[in-house]
């Protein structure tokens, strides 16, 4: 038996030696060098791509994030949030914004707390922009992959740009420049789908307002 | 550009960038797997490792290399997750529970990377790369020194030997995706990937609340993830996750990177069998059965095909991001599902019921167009032997392939080959639905629900890694079985494989005849072709009637 088992044995502790060498390399010196590079070329990027505002940060321009009215009692956590009129709305997240929470609400394509749920964000939208149901994009109405889109449609922008224009007292015309600068067309002019940061058009505001 | 246009044009992108690496990627990998000198550097990795680059082994030898390595990468892991608070860089993160570190073992060493943890969450960022990232190396070189020796069985004559698994191992690693990775990594950067070690803090948002920002090493993991076909996640929204996938380019960068050492080792075998007419049949069988699956599932996403969600809404955004869109998430759909990836980014439980549905027969189809890394060449080879055996048949000829003849014995592998599989996925499908408890744990209702489990199924057995993610699979149930599923999904069809291989490497090849099935015509393509959906659809029909097809038809 004993001499039966000793290949088997020397066989596994090789594994074992190979496994260990391969570690080294791939999951130790392979990470830090690419961290090396990355944090010497690209640090922004590396880091997050996180966005200032009179130095401190308010945001990754990467990551979505919510604009919601201050709770009206902070400590309880069951209130339900309440958009900003005076900021663009990003889509529904399944998890709130919270990036320890990322992911999509999974709800199958015929599922009725799912139609409910795209009915009711439908008349809510409508009702806080001011706009007819049947103009609410695809995009305000459904949830994200994954919980954190920084983006929304080019027609969910322009969509929300009287609501905001009328919060804040500005000119419509203004508003809705602001926004045709910041429509991001489609990565090299045909990946993906042209979009508008939510973020970065929220903090434009604020410099129009200013 | 319209939506259309754009669209096409990605797709037209994404397959000139595949076709101009076909030769020089295939070319390269055959060179890596037959040159007959070692690097500096893998000699030192050798007698740092104890192991004889030298010896060309048997295929039990080779197997029993397999399987040792495997094993010892299971238990290493297990021992990691279990052990992460006491480690560097651990964020603070508990040990992972028993039962679920056993999946994510089984998951990762099997090149399935099935999560049913949350990565943000439960992984310090050691675990996630000295751990779950090696894992994605290795067990894609463990799919292509696999095929490696499937090839030698058909390119060798009267041996019994198949090659060295440490060598083409370490080969595979050090000469290809090593470099691959670094430099897809650093591009991934470059698009918005973040690549640091600040492990979770806060900042402030615009409207003074705060928002966690989680860091961690993401884009040195997210380019060997799609790379070596694994699939998992550094976050839980894996390539949803802006962090990981940040715009269009990163996208079809990602997509790319999943199809392209697959789609290009055809190639390796066609040079290595010494007729890359042989390889280019594979190919277009390959290609074939992804365009396919790509048309369909564009079409069903397009139109929101039987989805009251989708029509009500106005679109099929449920789950899909903005900045990708319908076009970009059906394409990494079909490719990931058919390649045994498993990324996502997007989320497949809320796709039409025809293209979810697609996503699951993709993975019935056995991960082989084009499948993993090395296991989708291998896949498609045995039903390729399976396909001549059954024009032998029509014809009353001893079938032969490459010259080797396809006796009873091979017969018989490849038999055991195609039949293991899916006994995983009906017997565990099966075995949940009759439980009260696995039931519970399905998200959505009716046959949608049943699909959940189905998928979960199939993607362990096939070792995909993708999910109906609604399911709530973090239980001592669903951890045990399916983590039973991917090891059992993997290593079954390796050992058939290998015998395989061994058993077509100590023949004598025989002449070509006039009566020979010549194997790189369009006949033969039609031929594998038909004989892989009609395999795969009669095994799976009345489960996808159950679910898919019963929720596109209510």
């Amino acid at each position: 038996m004993a001499h039966s088992l000793r290949p088997a044995v020397r066989r596994h502790l090789s594994a074992l030696r190979m496994l260990l060498v391969l570690t080294v390399i791939t999951g130790v010196l392979y990470p830090l060098a690419v961290t090396g590079v990355a944090q010497a070329a690209f640090p922004h990027q590396a880091n997050g791509s996180v966005v200032t505002r009179d130095g401190k940060a308010v945001g990754s321009s990467l990551l979505g994030q919510s604009f919601d009215l201050p709770k009206k009692n902070p400590d309880d956590a069951g209130e339900a949030a309440r958009p900003d009129p005076r900021f663009f709305q990003p889509r529904p997240s399944a998890g709130a914004y919270d990036p320890l929470a990322s992911g999509a609400s999974n709800l199958g394509p015929n599922d009725p707390g799912l139609v409910k749920a795209i009915a009711q964000r439908r008349a809510a939208v409508a009702a806080f922009d001011g706009v007819r149901p049947q103009d609410v994009p695809a995009d305000a109405l459904t949830a994200s992959g994954s919980g954190l889109d920084p983006d929304v449609s080019t027609a969910y922008a322009y969509e929300q740009v009287n609501r905001v224009a009328e919060a804040r007292g500005l000119p419509v015309a203004d508003v809705r420049a602001l926004v045709a600068d910041h429509v991001h067309g489609r990565d090299l002019g045909f990946l993906g789908e042209p979009r508008v940061n939510v973020l970065d058009l929220n903090r434009a505001l604020d410099g129009l307002s200013g | 550009m319209n939506d259309t246009l754009a669209g096409w044009l990605q797709i037209t992108v994404l397959i000139a960038a595949l076709a101009l690496t076909y030769r020089p990627l295939g070319d390269y990998m055959a060179r890596i797997l037959t040159a007959g000198k070692h690097l500096a550097v893998e000699k030192v990795l050798y007698r740092l490792g104890g192991v004889d680059a030298e010896a060309d082994q048997q295929w039990g030898a080779y197997l029993r290399s397999v399987l040792a390595f495997s094993a010892v990468c299971v238990l290493f892991l297990y021992g990691f997750q279990r052990l992460q608070n006491h480690l560097l860089l651990s964020l603070g993160f508990a040990p992972v529970k028993a039962d679920q570190a056993f999946n994510t073992a089984a998951s990762f060493v099997t090149n399935t990377n099935w999560q049913s943890y949350s990565g943000e969450v439960t992984m310090g960022h050691l675990v996630q790369m000295a751990g779950l990232a090696v894992q994605n190396f290795v067990s894609a070189a463990v799919g292509i020194a696999v095929v490696a020796a499937l090839i030698r069985g058909f390119t060798r004559r009267r041996t019994d030997r198949v090659g060295n698994f440490w060598v083409d191992l370490t080969r595979v690693v050090v000469r290809l995706l090593l470099p691959m990775a670094f430099v897809f990594a650093i591009v991934l950067v470059a698009t918005g990937a973040v690549q640091n070690f600040h492990g979770i803090h806060e900042i402030g948002t615009l409207v003074g609340d705060k928002q966690a920002l989680t860091g961690g090493p993401v884009a040195s993991q997210e380019a060997i993830k799609e790379l070596g076909t694994n699939g998992g996640g550094f976050y839980n929204a894996n390539s949803a996750h802006p962090f990981e996938n940040p715009d269009g380019t990163s996208n079809l960068l990602e997509i790319y990177l999943l199809l392209a050492i697959s789609f290009s080792l055809p190639r390796t075998f066609g040079r290595m069998v010494g007729d890359h007419r042989q390889g280019y049949a594979v190919l277009a069988v390959m290609g074939l059965i992804w365009a396919a699956s790509v048309a369909l599932i564009t079409v069903n996403e397009l139109h929101s095909v039987s989805s009251t969600a989708g029509h009500s809404a106005g679109g099929m955004l449920e789950g899909k991001e903005q900045r990708f869109g319908i076009w970009a998430s059906a394409l990494f759909a079909a490719s990931t599902t058919l390649t045994s990836t498993g990324a996502v980014n997007s989320f497949h439980d809320s796709f039409s019921p025809g293209g979810g549905g697609m996503t699951i027969f993709n993975m019935m189809l056995g991960e082989i167009a084009p499948g993993g890394t090395g296991s989708g060449l291998y896949g498609i080879l045995v039903l390729a032997v399976i396909a001549v055996f059954v024009a032998g048949l029509m014809v009353g000829r001893t079938p032969e392939y490459l010259g080797k003849k396809l006796g009873a014995r091979e017969m018989k592998f490849a038999s055991l080959y195609i039949l293991a599989t899916p006994a995983i996925v009906l017997i565990g499908t099966g075995t949940a639905m009759s439980l009260k408890g696995e039931r519970a744990s399905m998200l959505n209702s009716g046959p949608h629900g049943f699909s959940e489990v189905l998928y979960a199924f199939t993607s362990a057995a096939n070792n995909n890694g993708s999910a109906f993610a609604g399911i709530g699979v973090n239980t001592h149930w669903y951890n045990t079985a399916l983590g039973l599923a991917m090891l059992f999904g993997r290593f079954l069809p390796i050992i058939f494989v290998l015998a395989l291989a061994g058993s077509l490497a100590r023949q004598q090849p025989v002449p070509v005849t006039a009566g020979t099935l010549p194997t790189h015509r369009p006949q033969f393509v039609g031929l594998l072709t038909g004989v892989i959906v009609i395999v795969v659809g009669l095994t799976y029909f009345p489960a996808l009637a159950l679910g898919p097809l019963a929720e596109g038809l209510h």
